[in-house]
């Protein structure tokens, strides 16, 4: 009997009034497996993402978690579902106003009813793991570097140990070196939970390093998905752009088109 | 003409599902006050922003606005012989009317702005969307502390705005105008009644929750980007403040009884 997916998406269709952002995705995960999910921008990989813990609903289609529909969920089973998830976004969403080691034990502290101390402590334990000092627990995020940002994102998604991770961009704006840091990052996490993973990235030597399995979503529907290893024999010439980054292509004449008639 | 009535029956739908979307988004405000869990760290630091740091404009506002109405209506009551009544028309009109309105307006500036603003900046860079991840209610987390605080803080600002700004004319009065100290103050207390000030107070109470409500409302729902996040900022001030001088009639009214 083969195992139930972690993930499992099946023709899920949302539209923003007019703008048809996605028309019938299906994907699955399987449980410990790294999806990357790979697309132009705009194309709605973050509307995508966003369907997975319920912050967007679909119109239409399917979100299974373990089998499990999540779009027939009352409020407080979502909730219960989100703290199986950990994510983070594309620019980080720190919250301003609390200093990083309230940011990152912020679900355990209002969950749990954690003191102080002990949050401090994990909150320490957590970004000594990344790499940071312990002493950047008392800052605030406006008095990071973006890495820095990316690193205590990471540690807010980790801290509670959830068995799914959702990565929206989680390099961009990085230089290479950085990104790479944040790489072997997310790859040890997921590692050491033994959690499911979906990344979103547009930096496909990020793509090579994390992913088990890639996906590319084109015009509201994923056109191709499989192995890294096999993206640059996928034979979809939507993907071999992408890939290789061509400034000519199927992509790029769609782009120009809806340009002409915007 | 169709196209007057068109634009005009359309303004008209706006105004209407507008006015249900803002009455919708107060009643789930309410709701989550007095639904636990209570984030007493959210709700004491908003007492501080809004109570504290909104004194020193209050009193300044109340404190010009006694001196300038001692002297305009010792002005307007010299020329009928009525000066002495200028101490109970201070205190009357400080407690019953430009306390309230004058402290609700600035009030309705600096924070139904900073709300807009703060709450408007979390929606477009994701921090809303990264609490609903955590497990963790925006509304109750971020609305429904600022609601509370609004009502709670309003009232407590007027009332020291009212002391500020009899003193103010008291000090116009003694000092300028010659009048005797105590005879002054005897005429402040002689014809205020309780009832005055506290009709002041609920119209404070009312206008801190439609301050912290607007400034909620449009930060919540503000538009993307950094213009998203002004006009946020610009329809909250403005909106408050039509909505407290709106609201200043209709309890006047209801207190007058018609």
């Amino acid at each position: 009997m083969p195992a139930v997916p972690k993930i499992e998406l099946a023709g899920v269709a949302k539209s923003f009034d007019a703008n048809h952002v996605l028309k019938g995705v299906n994907l699955t995960v399987a449980p410990r497996e790294s999806l990357v999910i790979i697309g132009t921008s705009g194309c709605g990989k973050s509307v995508l993402m966003k369907c997975l813990n319920g912050l967007i609903r679909p119109d239409t289609g399917s979100v299974k978690i373990e089998g499990k529909e999540v779009l027939d969920q009352g409020r407080a089973a979502l909730e219960d579902l989100r703290q199986r998830f950990g994510m983070t976004f594309q620019f980080g969403a720190l919250f301003d106003s609390l200093p990083i080691w309230e940011n990152i034990t912020f679900r355990l502290r209002h969950q749990q009813a954690l003191s102080k101390a002990a949050a401090r402590d994990i909150a320490a334990q957590t970004i000594t793991q990344l790499g940071l000092a312990p002493s950047v627990i008392d800052q605030y995020p406006a008095e990071l570097s973006g890495g820095m940002q990316k690193r205590v994102a990471l540690a807010r998604a980790i801290v509670d140990e959830p068995e799914i991770l959702l990565f929206d961009e989680p390099t961009s704006g990085l230089d290479p070196i950085t990104g790479g840091v944040i790489d072997r990052l997310i790859i040890d996490a997921r590692k050491r939970l033994g959690a499911t993973t979906v990344t979103i990235s547009h930096d496909m030597a990020s793509v090579r390093r994390i992913a088990d399995k890639v996906a590319m979503l084109h015009n509201g529907v994923i056109i191709w998905a499989g192995s890294a290893a096999n993206m640059s024999e996928s034979g979809v010439p939507e993907v071999h752009q992408f890939v290789h980054g061509l400034s000519e292509g199927p992509l790029t004449n769609n782009w120009t088109i809806d340009q002409a008639g915007a | 003409m169709h196209g007057f009535v068109q634009n005009l029956g359309r303004t008209a739908l706006n105004f209407f599902a507008a006015l249900g979307h803002v009455s919708l988004f107060s009643i789930m405000a309410i709701r989550w006050i007095f639904t636990p869990p209570y984030y007493w760290q959210q709700l004491l630091r908003q007492i501080i922003d809004i109570g504290y740091y909104s004194l020193p404009v209050v009193g300044l506002t109340t404190l010009f606005s006694g001196m300038v109405l001692a002297l305009q209506s010792y002005t307007g009551f010299a020329r009928f012989s009525a000066e002495d009544t200028v101490a109970t028309v201070v205190v009357l009109s400080v407690t019953r009317e430009l306390g309230p309105v004058l402290a609700g307006l600035m009030v309705a500036g600096r924070i139904g702005a900073s709300m807009a603003a703060e709450i408007g900046t979390m929606r477009v860079t994701d921090q809303i969307d990264a609490l609903e991840t955590l497990s963790t209610r925006p509304m109750q987390y971020l609305v429904a502390p600022r609601l509370l605080a609004g009502t709670i803080c309003l009232p407590f600002l007027v009332l020291v705005g009212d002391v500020i700004g009899v003193f103010g004319g008291y000090l116009v009065g003694v000092y300028r105008l010659g009048f005797n100290p105590s005879v002054y103050l005897a005429r402040t207390l002689e014809y205020l009644e309780v009832s005055d000030v506290t009709l002041g107070l609920i119209k404070a109470a009312v206008f801190g929750f439609l301050i912290a409500l607007m400034g909620c409302y449009h930060g919540y729902h503000s538009g993307h980007g950094a213009q998203g996040v002004g006009r946020a900022t610009t329809n909250a001030v403005v909106s408050a403040s039509i909505l407290i001088l709106i609201a200043n009639y209709v309890v006047t009214t209801i207190f007058f009884g018609g």
